[in-house]
């Protein structure tokens, strides 16, 4: 006696969706309520960025690489100058240095609490995106001091960054980080230690270790299935060498070990760290001239490099080719979210309907990288 | 005024005409229940936006500023809500079954309107006297179903028809722990009737506090949680707001409701709740009873216990609304019948043998 | 391990695969595409190489009639090697064996490199268009690559010094 197949039922989740995730369309294979296959359909946000950086100059790359994730620019742009630097040997001034990481960990904290925000908002709960994106918004106004613009910065150029500090940016930031560090304790009163919301989200979607690195998964979501990999450890860049931060790991708080509940408490642990960070590098950073290692031309030696670096969402590589001339010949973004979400099919499979939503949001895509 | 007692002064005023006197009392207290339905909705609205909105450190609808904007604190803007629901134009689905979806939205209205009947506003006003009065607001709330699963079908939609069953599920099997729930006060008083039951309630605890069912009982207590709670599943309101929520990957079973048909909807949504409130404010929180015993007593200081105490209960839903995630729909269902359910069935259980005991 | 190191097991193991060329630089090597399945499995399943993970896939078209290029970027988590596998292939018919089955990553990035470039992963089981619709023509990223003049009927906007904007 076989079981009795009912016929799988075809739906569609998107283009459009009602979360800051992007265009992404799912076709989802169900038998009723139960998920059998996903197959994610890209291309939707596809812009040409490689096809355009073999036409403009290098450091005309830059304002592209801001819109592939458009939520951590910065980290964008670090990962691509820090490519173009290793590539051009440069040695960038202690200024530079730590203004970057600076930049680059706040834009960190934003781009979690928009991560973590909207992930409440998929699962229902809509007042912990509000206050999130209430704080995000004081980071974003520290960035529109800086340097002008709230998303897309177009901050770290190659050997140097455009804009020097404010004056008074030291008190401003301090001030900040001593609002914001009481409001995680707020948001996990709130969100996280919420039976319903630990409900919805132990032991929903787990990801194993190997399967994970099998993916290329990295980041966050490779952190929380208990792996400890962060490439601003393991193969540092810039000056992270000198600061003295933790790597949170996902420890299954409240269910088994990679699930959706673990990728969002590493992620709430991560901005802990981050705010230690920026608190040591407002502390030691020196006075200098941001543009005394900048190169009047960029033309660097004919070859070719693959540098990755730590951008919110996992590793972020570049791989440039370069024949000596001013325009690259090749520039390919590695994104952490295409690998992240390329395992979304995997990790899915035997989960209801309301659930590939929840491992959706648990994962942190942004189309914009995916898509480039 | 109860429905007899525009009938005696009908009848003594005017003459010996029964059934011009039942049409005149009906016509009169039915339209003045949905004068008071659309007041409820009306100012539930403007609440849950500011409630919402306070709750989520922003303002609300504010009227700031020079030309046409909503009033002060924005007061207006229900009435421009109003007003553009009833002008925006009416679209119907062509291959939606058009009767069945014509219809759907009143026999949601008309649940909620007769539930709000036998509900005891005070002492001396209620439409309807029933001897049965619980159990004939229970009985009447099932009513809502039956529109909401035409609702979906008749959208010709699969996801609305997705949604409405959910409903379906959630309400009906929501309704067992809010009936075995509201024995409870039926048992310690002994009685059905509405007013009874808020007599009953009358005199104190201990001297100071009020002698309402709540608190006369821990079992009591307990089964006031699992009502309310109960009936928060009943009206759909987060945290279990799955089927209109649905919203978030497809369209809930309202989707293809637009312009009045969807007021009329959400005007049976705001109604449900207060009847359920005022249900529990009846049967456990001393209805029109004041909270300090003995005092402030009057049929019209009555009225304005019973509303008070039902925006109270209706405050707390919208604050679960903007503080819990939503509940899966198989956790849902495990929390009512494996949680809610035998939780009920104890609570009668333990009412009865306090009442051997104590007395 | 070092690269020479790498290098030596894997000329050990595989002779004749590699292919010298003097502007490898770093931890590049390049080698023979019908070797690469074996030389795959190999690097990841070694105990001395354990390269599990697979961190990019490039595809480089040299420019002026000079060949296809699939270059793989691979790293070990446990023992802390990089190294960068360049395959050269021939720009009328670029095929090289799929390894999507050994690194999971490997389906998107080799879908994604068909899609740029036109270069077929055979035992691939699903290659086919990532990003660009899935009827479009050419492949985009090489140097030769012409913009297709309508799709389905919409005019492909062209910036041309003659043309102008349509």
């Amino acid at each position: 006696m076989g079981v009795i197949q009912g016929d799988q039922m075809v739906l569609n989740i998107g283009p459009q969706h009602p979360s800051t995730h992007g265009v992404l369309r799912l076709e989802v294979m169900t038998d009723g309520e139960i998920v059998s296959k996903i197959t994610p359909h890209l291309g939707y946000l596809h812009r040409c960025f490689e096809k355009h950086s073999e036409n403009v100059t290098y450091e005309q790359v830059i304002p592209y690489t801001d819109r592939c994730d458009y939520l951590a620019s910065m980290n964008s742009n670090f990962g691509y100058v820090v490519a173009m630097e290793e590539l051009m040997d440069i040695k960038v001034c202690e200024r530079v240095e730590y203004v970057r990481v600076i930049m680059a960990e706040l834009n960190r904290i934003a781009s979690h609490l928009l991560g973590v925000g909207a992930y409440g908002l998929d699962v229902g709960a809509f007042t912990p995106f509000v206050h999130m994106l209430r704080d995000r918004e004081r980071i974003l106004d520290i960035f529109e001091y800086t340097c002008g613009a709230r998303l897309l910065y177009n901050y770290m150029w190659v050997g140097g960054v455009s804009h020097d500090l404010p004056k008074d940016f030291k008190k401003i930031c301090f001030k900040f980080l001593d609002y914001f560090e009481p409001k995680i304790d707020e948001y996990n009163q709130l969100l996280t230690y919420n039976k319903i919301f630990v409900e919805r989200t132990a032991d929903v979607g787990v990801l194993p270790a190997d399967v994970a690195i099998s993916y290329g998964v990295s980041g966050t979501n490779l952190r929380a299935s208990g792996v400890k990999w962060d490439v601003r450890k393991e193969e540092p860049y810039s000056i992270y060498d000198r600061f003295n931060f933790d790597i949170p790991i996902g420890e299954a708080k409240f269910g088994t070990l990679g699930d959706c509940f673990d990728r969002y408490w590493v992620r709430i642990l991560e901005m802990k760290e981050s705010i230690k960070i920026v608190r040591q590098a407002l502390k030691e950073i020196p006075e200098g001239d941001i543009f005394e290692t900048m190169p009047k031309k960029i033309r660097p030696p004919k070859g070719s490099i693959y540098r990755r670096t730590e951008s919110p969402r996992g590793d972020l590589g570049y791989y440039i080719e370069s024949d000596g001339s001013p325009v690259p010949t090749r520039v390919k973004m590695r994104s952490p979210a295409f690998t992240a979400l390329s395992c979304l099919d995997e990790i899915s499979q035997g989960w209801m309907m309301s659930d590939v939503l929840c491992i959706l949001g648990s994962l942190d895509i942004v189309l914009g990288e995916i898509d480039r | 005024m109860t429905i007899d007692f525009i009938i005696n002064q009908f009848t003594e005023i005017i003459g010996n005409f029964p059934v011009a006197a039942f049409l005149v009392a009906c016509a009169s207290v039915g339209g003045l229940l949905f004068v008071l339905m659309a007041l409820n909705a009306m100012v539930a609205v403007y609440v849950e936006r500011k409630v919402s909105a306070f709750m989520m450190d922003r303002l609300g609808p504010m009227g700031q500023g020079p030309g046409l904007h909503a009033g002060k604190w924005g007061i207006l803007q229900t009435f421009a809500d109003a007003i553009k629901l009833l002008i925006k134009e009416d679209t119907i689905p062509k291959s939606a079954d058009q009767i069945l979806f014509k219809v759907a939205p009143f026999i949601i209205f008309i649940g909620a309107i007769i539930g709000l009947s036998a509900l005891p506003f005070s002492s001396s006003i209620q439409a309807v006297d029933l001897n049965v009065g619980v159990f004939y607001i229970i009985a009447v709330g099932s009513i809502g179903v039956i529109g909401i699963v035409m609702a979906g079908w008749a959208s010709n939609n699969k996801w609305s028809l997705y949604g409405a069953m959910r409903s379906a599920a959630q309400i009906i099997s929501y309704e067992i722990p809010a009936g075995l729930s509201i024995i409870v006060p039926i048992m310690m008083s002994g009685t059905m009737n509405l007013q009874n039951l808020i007599e009953y309630q009358s005199g104190s605890i201990f001297g100071i506090f009020p002698n309402w069912i709540m608190f006369q009982n821990p079992f009591a207590f307990l089964a006031f949680f699992i009502f309310f709670i109960s009936a928060v599943a009943e009206t759909n309101r987060t945290p279990f707001d799955i089927p209109e929520a649905e919203s978030e990957l497809v369209a809930g079973w309202m989707t293809e409701y637009s312009g009045f048909r969807w007021a009329v909807f959400f005007l049976s949504e705001y109604a449900n709740m207060f009847v359920v409130s005022g249900l529990a404010v009846a049967g456990f929180m001393g209805g029109w009873l004041s909270p300090i015993p003995g005092f402030l007593n009057s049929p019209v200081l009555g009225l304005f216990w019973f509303f008070g105490k039902v925006s109270f209960l209706i405050f707390v839903m919208m604050w679960f609304r903007w503080t819990f995630p939503r509940l899966r729909v198989d956790q849902l269902m495990y929390v009512c019948w494996k949680v809610f359910i035998p939780i009920a069935m104890l609570n009668i259980f333990g009412v009865g043998i306090w009442k051997l005991i104590f007395g | 391990m070092n690269h020479s190191e790498i290098q030596s097991l894997i000329e050990e193991k595989f002779p004749n695969s590699l292919i010298a060329n003097e502007n490898l630089q770093g931890n590049q090597l390049e080698i023979d595409g019908q070797f690469w399945k074996d030389i795959a499995t190999f690097l990841k399943n070694d105990p001395k190489l354990l390269f599990d993970q697979l961190e990019c896939i490039t595809g480089i078209d040299t420019g002026d009639d000079g060949p296809l290029q699939s270059r793989y970027n691979l790293h070990s988590m446990e023992l802390r090697h990089k190294i960068e596998v360049i395959i050269s292939l021939d720009r009328d018919n670029p095929t090289v064996e799929s390894i999507e089955q050994i690194w999971r990553i490997g389906d998107w990035f080799e879908r994604e490199t068909y899609d740029m470039f036109g270069i077929v992963y055979e035992g691939h089981r699903d290659l086919r268009r990532i990003l660009c619709p899935d009827d479009w023509e050419g492949w985009p990223l090489r140097k030769d690559y012409e913009l297709q003049e309508t799709y389905h009927g919409i005019m492909v906007p062209k910036v041309k010094e003659e043309e102008g904007w349509e």
